[in-house]
């Protein structure tokens, strides 16, 4: 193995990891705050509501990412005249924004039952306590049933992000530049597959590396209640019997 | 009042205005299942009333129906005064006024069977939750005044632990602790002994001892016969619904009238 090449390749395609975060942070960002209202309208017991989400979630989970970005990127270039009039091809006309979106709506349609999930397994008690100290709404939804749920479903949104920062490769069929975008140009350059592949893979494994950390960090600092209690002061314990 | 008459459901409204909590002619239905079948209730102020009963008597649901966890299906509820609106729904009763609901849950505080702490915040942040929260008042003084609480129920160096990490008698005691620091006008408790170990018990009960010799306002669903002998100054006893018998404790449990509670207290000795 030529590991002079693999170092230039390194610096090359590390090259395009700024444009790899960010298409998983605006997606996964997005993708969240989407994700939530399906997960609502799912569980709000209005059939209206509950439907269109069950639709929704069925498709984008049901169909490739790869398929959604090409419908998106190269089946909604057939309508630009139409997109025109609304204003709308601006944005559709970037490969940036149609890989955003269908990142997006790929990523809202996995978290929404990940947050559904973590919301169901709010326990009724907890909030029923919240109730009877008169709390409802939203104040009821922020102080006790979100903080809970986010705890429940964070080890499973944490794989999902993970998904999230591989999926962005797919990115580079509709011309972005990021880590496999740029892997794909060195190999037409260099007909070294094999070796780009490898610093390629080694770098998605850097960076999902450190995600995995970030996230048991915050797993971590969200659930003292699951660890062992500090010890207690033995004064203290003998005070109260 | 009618102490010592066994008052049925049929009996006219005995709500009167000094009341801290009146139940009248309460009715409620699960399906088919008729739960209450036209409970009334009266608690001065500084009551401590002992509700007893076999499981599946409606106890519970009474209890829940006073703050509106369950919502009766005809009857009136009145707190302080105030008379708590209901109105129609396609699902049945719903409160007419969520504002008002929240209002007074704030003011009738609930201790839970299964204490129901919540769980991702420590002992003291539960207890500050509400007063904060809801009150709108200020931390620093719910602070102070939640230590002094948990001092009162013996778990102070517990404040910043979290639930799971207290024994049962400790969460249950916590969790009176999270009830009174929002200064309620009346405490509801339910079952708050019956999910304890036999050995922890006694903790929870002096609690509630204290508590009543302070002079507050509860109705206690208990199976502990002791407690509602010695420490509450009225029993009622709830049968299929319906109260079977009521009175102060050293009248029902000397003289019991109706034979089911006669039955009732010979099996829990």
């Amino acid at each position: 193995m030529d590991f002079a090449f693999m170092r230039d390749t390194f610096l090359t395609l590390m090259g395009g990891v700024p444009l790899t975060l960010n298409l998983a942070f605006m997606s996964v960002a997005l993708g969240a705050i989407l994700a939530m209202l399906l997960a609502l309208m799912r569980m709000s017991r209005v059939k209206v509501l509950d439907w269109p989400a069950q639709a929704y979630v069925f498709v984008f989970r049901g169909t490739p990412l790869l398929v959604q970005i090409f419908l998106i990127y190269y089946g909604l270039g057939q309508f630009r005249p139409t997109l025109q009039e609304w204003g709308l091809w601006t944005f559709f006309r970037e490969p940036y924004w149609c890989a955003v979106l269908a990142l997006t709506l790929n990523t809202a349609a996995y978290a929404s039952e990940i947050m559904r999930g973590g919301l169901q397994s709010v326990p009724h008690n907890q909030v029923e306590a919240a109730r009877a100290c008169g709390m409802s709404g939203f104040l009821l939804f922020r102080r006790i049933v979100f903080p809970i749920a986010v705890r429940q479903a964070l080890p499973a949104y944490g794989s999902e992000i993970i998904l999230m920062v591989k999926a962005t490769s797919l990115a580079s069929i509709i011309t972005m530049m990021e880590v496999t975008g740029l892997a794909a140009k060195l190999i037409s350059q260099t007909f070294r597959a094999v070796e780009v592949f490898i610093v390629a893979g080694l770098i998605y494994l850097i960076l999902n590396f450190i995600i995995t950390r970030i996230i048991m960090a915050i797993e971590w600092w969200l659930s003292p209640h699951l660890r062992r209690p500090p010890a207690i002061e033995p004064r203290l314990e003998a005070a109260h019997v | 009042m009618s102490n010592g008459v066994a008052s049925l459901s049929t009996q006219p409204a005995f709500s009167d205005a000094a009341a801290a909590v009146s139940v009248d002619n309460l009715r409620k239905s699960f399906g088919s299942l008729e739960v209450l079948k036209g409970v009334s209730l009266s608690a001065k102020e500084g009551d401590v009333i002992s509700i007893l009963g076999a499981s599946g008597s409606g106890k519970s649901t009474m209890l829940r129906c006073i703050n509106m966890l369950e919502v009766p299906d005809s009857g009136e509820i009145r707190i302080g005064g105030e008379t708590i609106g209901l109105r129609k729904s396609r699902k049945g009763m719903e409160p007419a006024d969520q504002r008002q609901v929240d209002r007074i849950r704030s003011r009738v505080a609930m201790v839970f069977q299964s204490f129901n702490l919540w769980s991702h915040m420590t002992i003291l942040e539960n207890v500050i939750e509400a007063p904060v929260h809801v009150q709108k008042r200020p931390k620093a003084e719910c602070i102070a005044e939640a230590e002094e609480l948990l001092k009162k129920v013996g778990i102070v160096d517990k404040r910043n632990q979290y639930p799971s990490h207290l024994s049962g008698g400790q969460q249950q005691r916590a969790a009176i602790a999270r009830a009174l620091a929002m200064h309620p006008k009346v405490m509801l408790f339910d079952e708050p002994t019956s999910a304890l170990d036999p050995e922890l018990v006694g903790e929870v009960l002096r609690v509630m001892r204290s508590l009543a010799e302070e002079g507050r306002t509860m109705l206690v669903v208990t199976h502990e016969m002791g407690f509602a002998r010695d420490v509450s100054n009225r029993v009622v006893f709830l049968h299929k619904g319906v109260v079977e018998e009521e009175g102060a404790p050293a009248e029902v449990f000397g003289a019991p009238k109706s034979e089911r509670f006669k039955q009732f207290i010979s099996s829990h000795r």
